[in-house]
């Protein structure tokens, strides 16, 4: 019995969330290839200088906000209904937070294609950072807004059913991937409140004229008080799948569901104080108080090392229970034509690549070398645009056909497609930080000037940008490969054959027994996690709303 | 808890990583004088700069080896940078007042340890120094509207004598800035009308 015997409800409201999620990032990767093409000179031909910044908004919402969030809410209901072997409570509740959220991302991408589209009388093009006093249509806040509301209700629904399940199994341990789900929504709860307070409290009441004036510093700070949490929220899930199923995808077992636990909370607890370190080049905000949060970012690496530690470990033990042998040779052993395997290999090095350069980017002092340069967006590439899309891309061959009842199609195109998208991201991704440190500024749609002369420490301009657009093409021929691979499974026939995948989770070399109860109490933790939070933003928000709440800036239209 | 012995030894490792990490950057800010860039506790009213140093940005000599600029970016523009350069001593301390007009801008002096952010009502500081006399371009690396890709400028170091000690009428010896006003030294600052920050740094 696959996943959807068990859950036929549930399979398809992960169906109506992948496809959501893969609609996006069909628009949001086509977008992309012809931002890139664009500001490389390759190809022009599709928009203006000024309507760059409008794709460039819509490939920011809709890869970073809407691709990930919707499959990271399917992924979850999944992992929640399938560890609890329970089913959601109430499907009326289920369906209106189905359709509140994608709502949201409609009206949003709606107004921001109102600078190609005629008819539709709104505007957005505001970026995805939508930073006051530049301004976007009503419509583009109230989407945004509708899409964490639904996204809460989610949330709801895990919690509860596990509140359910744990009145029937009063002394069990909450099993890993529930844990892991809930506690990721949980650090989503406490970060997105921020954006939530800024749209609605202060940009949307402003875009509609009801408050003149808003404090563009105030609202800036509210952003970053959920742009950097929001980056665990796109990472906990790939994590989700590199503890619960990479293993298993391996040939072995995890090694710990403890330490598994452990790493989780310290994201709870340590996610949303450092936002700061987004905004040390920013007035207004003393030294100290961002010393302070360079530290709690710096501090929170220590989950991902030890997350590095156990994947490699459990990689490693899985290799051996295939025959792999000698110091380094298990790595042949390892089933690397299996695409949902090598495309979460892929992502862990590439997210160990994007650490390093993360740890210049949280220095308060060498920040100011790359700040808001394009060696940013080649950070983040290799992230949120590797280590999280890859590793849903990879998860999704095997989490397809169990959502769908159907094997996979072109099973040869996806065994290609994870190493296309690697080789595509590491050359964009390398010229974007090599550009970045010369100085090429990010968000531009023209990156050369009369008056500037870069030094790059490697290349040349035009080799730097030969890569990127080649970088460019192949993600997108790799995403065409995904998206061909989605289609035919999605519209192939059910029943035509075994599915060949199952959802048997090999039980952890260490279980959940040897660790302490008190990780399983999300009560203390987030209770910590908030103290944490006021710590951390009550002096600076205290600071600024001093100096004025509604007063400040008008709005600025785009 | 069980732990592997080897996995113990991991996470020794990786926290003396961190805290070597901050360590590192503990030195480069404090012994290595890297700056950094912190509240400057002064806010303006951005839709009325006139009755501040902003209303007439430029520089000038506040010591004897202390000079100041004072830079407003506007769509889509850096006041001044953009029609006329800035000028700036070299081997000189250099404090920028950077501040904007109308929405959020990036004040970014491309290959110099410039990079900071303007935003409308906030004053950026920001204290560093210039070794060699040598032409910066100026970028604005902040999305801040339609010609956002056309805010550039230029900032010129020259060695310190060349840029006037004296006020209004000099102009500098370079010829990028015949256009250049040098603004009063500070003598005269601090009697005119020019200081008009809401007060906030009295909060402590």
């Amino acid at each position: 019995m696959s996943y959807i015997d068990d859950f036929p409800h549930e399979a398809r409201v992960v169906r109506v969330m992948f496809a959501v999620a893969f609609v996006s990032v069909a628009i949001g990767g086509l977008f992309g290839l012809l931002q890139a093409w664009f500001r490389t000179n390759i190809f022009r031909g599709a928009f203006s200088t000024v309507e760059y910044y409008s794709i460039l908004t819509a490939h920011g919402v809709l890869m970073a906000l809407v691709f990930t969030t919707f499959f990271i809410v399917g992924l979850f209901t999944w992992g929640v209904t399938r560890s609890l072997d329970r089913g959601f409570n109430d499907r009326r509740f289920t369906w209106a937070w189905v359709t509140i959220m994608t709502l949201g991302p409609v009206l949003s991408f709606g107004s921001v294609m109102g600078a190609f589209v005629g008819w539709i009388p709104f505007h957005g093009s505001v970026l995805y950072t939508f930073y006051a006093p530049l301004e976007a249509s009503p419509t583009f806040y109230l989407g945004l807004t509708l899409l964490i509301v639904g996204s809460w209700g989610a949330s709801v629904d895990y919690l509860w059913t596990l509140y359910d399940w744990r009145r029937d199994h009063p002394n069990e341990r909450t099993p890993l991937q529930t844990y892991m789900a809930v506690a990721t929504m949980l650090l989503w709860f406490i970060c997105s409140a921020g954006v939530a307070v800024e749209v609605l409290f202060f940009l949307l009441p402003w875009s509609l004229g009801w408050i003149p004036a808003v404090n563009p510093l105030l609202t800036r700070t509210l952003f970053w008080y959920f742009g950097h949490a929001v980056v665990y929220f796109w990472l906990l899930p790939a994590y989700f799948v590199w503890y619960s199923l990479l293993p298993k995808f391996s040939g072995g077992r995890l090694l710990s569901d403890s330490l598994a636990r452990v790493v989780f909370l310290l994201f709870l607890l340590l996610s949303t104080p450092v936002g700061l370190h987004h905004q040390f080049s920013d007035p207004g905000i003393s030294a100290g108080l961002k010393f302070v949060q360079m530290t709690s970012t710096y501090f929170i690496l220590l989950p991902s090392l030890m997350t590095a530690f156990t994947v490699v470990a459990s990689m490693e033990h899985g290799a051996r229970q295939r025959g792999g042998t000698g110091r380094l040779g298990w790595l042949r052993a390892l089933p690397w034509e299996k695409p949902y395997f090598s495309g979460c290999a892929l992502a862990g090095i590439a997210f160990a690549a994007g650490g390093f350069g993360g740890m210049v980017n949280a220095a308060i002092n060498m920040n100011a070398m790359i700040h808001n340069t394009i060696w940013v967006p080649g950070h983040f590439h290799l992230t949120v645009g590797t280590a999280t899309a890859l590793t849903f891309m990879a998860v999704t061959y095997w989490l397809l056909p169990q959502i769908t009842g159907k094997r996979l199609r072109s099973r040869t195109v996806a065994a290609v497609q994870p190493y296309l998208w690697f080789v595509g991201m590491v050359l964009m991704s390398n010229a974007m930080h090599i550009e970045g440190l010369a100085g090429v500024p990010r968000r531009t749609s023209e990156p050369t000037y009369s008056q500037i002369v870069y030094n790059f420490p490697i290349g040349s301009l035009s080799e730097l940008r030969l890569q990127v657009a080649l970088g460019a093409a192949l993600l997108f021929v790799s995403l065409l490969c995904f998206l061909l691979v989605v289609l035919r499974t999605w519209f192939g026939r059910r029943g035509a054959a075994p599915i060949a995948v199952n959802s048997d989770i090999p039980k952890p070399l260490s279980g959940p027994d040897a660790g302490p109860r008190i990780l399983d109490n999300f009560r203390i933790w987030v209770a910590i996690a908030v103290l944490l939070v006021i710590i951390a933003y009550g002096i600076p928000l205290a600071s600024m709303i001093q100096h004025g709440v509604f007063t400040g800036s008008t709005p600025f239209p785009t | 808890m069980e732990i592997h012995r080897y996995e113990k030894v991991w996470i020794a490792i990786s926290l003396l990583f961190i805290v070597g990490l901050i360590g590192s950057i503990v030195y480069g800010v404090t012994a290595a004088n890297v700056g950094t860039n912190s509240d400057s506790r002064q806010q303006v009213d951005a839709n009325h700069l006139d009755g501040t140093e902003f209303g007439t940005p430029g520089g000038h000599w506040v010591g004897p080896n202390h000079y100041v600029v004072y830079v407003v970016g506007q769509q889509w523009r850096w006041k001044p940078g953009t029609s006329t350069p800035i000028m700036v001593p070299t081997n000189t301390t250099v404090t920028f007042y950077v501040t904007s007009a109308d929405v959020v801008h990036g004040f970014q002096v491309v290959g110099s340890k410039v990079n900071v952010m303007a935003i409308p009502g906030q004053v950026t500081k920001f204290t560093t120094e210039f070794e060699q006399p040598k032409s910066y371009g100026i970028v604005c690396n902040e999305y801040c509207g339609a010609a956002h890709q056309n805010m550039e400028g230029q900032l010129v170091a020259v060695p310190r004598d060349t840029l006037s000690r004296n006020n209004t009428t000099n102009t500098t010896t370079s010829n990028t800035s015949r256009d250049m006003r040098i603004l009063p030294n500070n003598a005269d600052v601090g009697s005119s009308s020019s200081v008009q920050f809401t007060a906030s740094g009295d909060r402590s």
